[in-house]
């Protein structure tokens, strides 16, 4: 026995509602987010992430009475995430009962912050998000929802957000992401690697197998997805007797 | 009226919320004449030993929550902080336990993060669990298998997921995150008559 690899549907929110943006662009509605967190624990989802993806790009403050409403009607971890630049912002998800909290453009322009979010309130308490996309043949962190790419190469910005206190890293291949292709193996590979803190593989998931070769093929912990789950396309409980058909230990 | 420990320790919102979908009514409170009252007590918490226990010293809670007889449970670090010592910045606990707390050996993914089961469990707490059934887990640091343990969970090695002394209980799993079955240790709890 040992610990479980963790399915993790992911919600993305804009104005209360649940939305799912194909390579980040293209959006379609898939309903309430409490409504849809139910279902997902209910159908055995280990725990879920919900990220406001208009704050960073509109500078919107956090969710917190969403996080409120939610921390009271589910019973299994949550994440929150967008636009949280402070340690006044974690504070208030922190308050409104957010299990951990996710970083990203922030974190970029100021790792600082990971530090003093991870100080003030524990590692188990940040997540630091990473989206990778390839320019010119290399990996590179990518700000403000995928737009924006920056100089930072992924596996050296993972090692230092590990160091400077990061309990987790939810990473993000916008190569992958939308395209029901699979997950982007090699570089979660290198990533869980050279990592002691967990990684959460997310972009690509289509189909079942997928899952499966993340969790054969690198040592991520987790995998995120969401439309597939959203529009019911791979049942969450399916998904789970499949991958204990395939040995992998799963709750 | 179950009282929930107030100090500066993270996810005490979500113990309420748990005693609230229960149908439990809870009081947070760090004032020692409530906690005396209360039938139950529960310490809950996430955050980093010295600092708590510092904050708990302050206002003479860890003399307080020592002395209580009632049915207390502890969870994740407050079930660490009911320990002998903490080797998290060195750390003098409660000594409610006789057990140590450690950080996990960095040969393995730490902190250990998501769901877990039992290697063994025994006692009321766990009453209709099984040891199959995984609880949600969220630490770097574990306390020994030693005396007090009535659970144990694998990670990296065996560590103690669950210990009891008299009227003193602690869980280093979440069970207010822990789904249904997380809420089923809750409502054991609960049941324990003083």
């Amino acid at each position: 026995m040992n610990l479980k690899k963790r399915i993790i549907p992911c919600l993305d929110i804009k104005d209360g509602q649940t939305v799912k943006g194909v390579n980040f662009v293209d959006i379609r509605n898939a309903g309430d987010p409490v409504e849809l967190a139910k279902r997902y624990v209910q159908e055995g989802a280990d725990e879920l992430v919900f990220l406001d993806i208009t704050a960073t790009i509109e500078g919107r403050k956090t969710f917190a009475e969403l996080v409120r409403h939610i921390s009271k009607e589910i019973n299994i971890p949550f994440t929150v995430g967008g636009g949280i630049s402070s340690v006044e912002d974690a504070k208030k998800l922190l308050d409104a009962g957010a299990d951990k909290i996710s970083v990203n453009s922030a974190a970029v322009r100021n790792p600082d912050l990971v530090k003093e979010i991870s100080t003030e309130f524990g590692s188990q308490f940040l997540v630091v998000a990473i989206d990778a996309g390839v320019v010119d043949g290399q990996w590179k962190v990518f700000v403000k929802g995928g737009r924006e790419a920056t100089e930072l190469n992924v596996l050296e910005w993972a090692k230092r957000v590990e160091e400077l206190g990061a309990g987790e890293i939810l990473l993000t291949s916008m190569q992958h992401d939308g395209t029901k292709a699979g997950f982007a193996i090699e570089l979660t590979n290198q990533m869980t690697d050279l990592l002691t803190i967990p990684v959460i593989a997310s972009g690509g998931a289509g189909a079942k197998e997928h899952f499966s070769a993340v969790f054969q093929q690198t040592r991520a912990t987790g995998a995120l997805a969401a439309s597939v789950f959203h529009f019911g396309e791979i049942p969450i409980p399916e998904l789970k007797s499949y991958l204990k058909n395939q040995k992998i230990e799963v709750r | 009226m179950v009282a929930v420990v107030k100090y500066n320790a993270g996810n005490i919102r979500s113990v309420i919320n748990a005693l609230d979908r229960i149908g439990v009514e809870s009081l947070l409170t760090d004032d020692p004449k409530e906690l005396r009252l209360a039938d139950k007590v529960i310490f809950p918490g996430v955050g980093e030993a010295s600092s708590a226990m510092k904050y708990l010293e302050e206002r003479g809670l860890d003399e307080v929550l020592k002395s209580l007889n009632q049915p207390f449970l502890g969870i994740c670090l407050g079930m660490q902080l009911m320990c002998e010592y903490s080797s998290e910045n060195e750390t003098k606990c409660l000594g409610i336990f006789d057990e140590t707390v450690r950080r996990f050996p960095e040969d393995g993914i730490v902190p250990h993060m998501g769901w877990n089961n039992f290697l063994s469990h025994s006692g009321v707490l766990f009453e209709g669990i099984s040891a199959l059934d995984s609880m949600y887990f969220v630490h770097s640091y574990f306390v020994e298998v030693g005396p007090d343990s009535i659970a144990t969970t694998d990670y990296i090695l065996p560590f103690s997921s669950g210990l009891q002394k008299k009227n003193f209980y602690g869980v280093q799993f979440h069970p207010e995150k822990s789904a249904d079955v997380g809420q089923k240790l809750l409502e054991n709890f609960l049941r324990i008559e003083p």
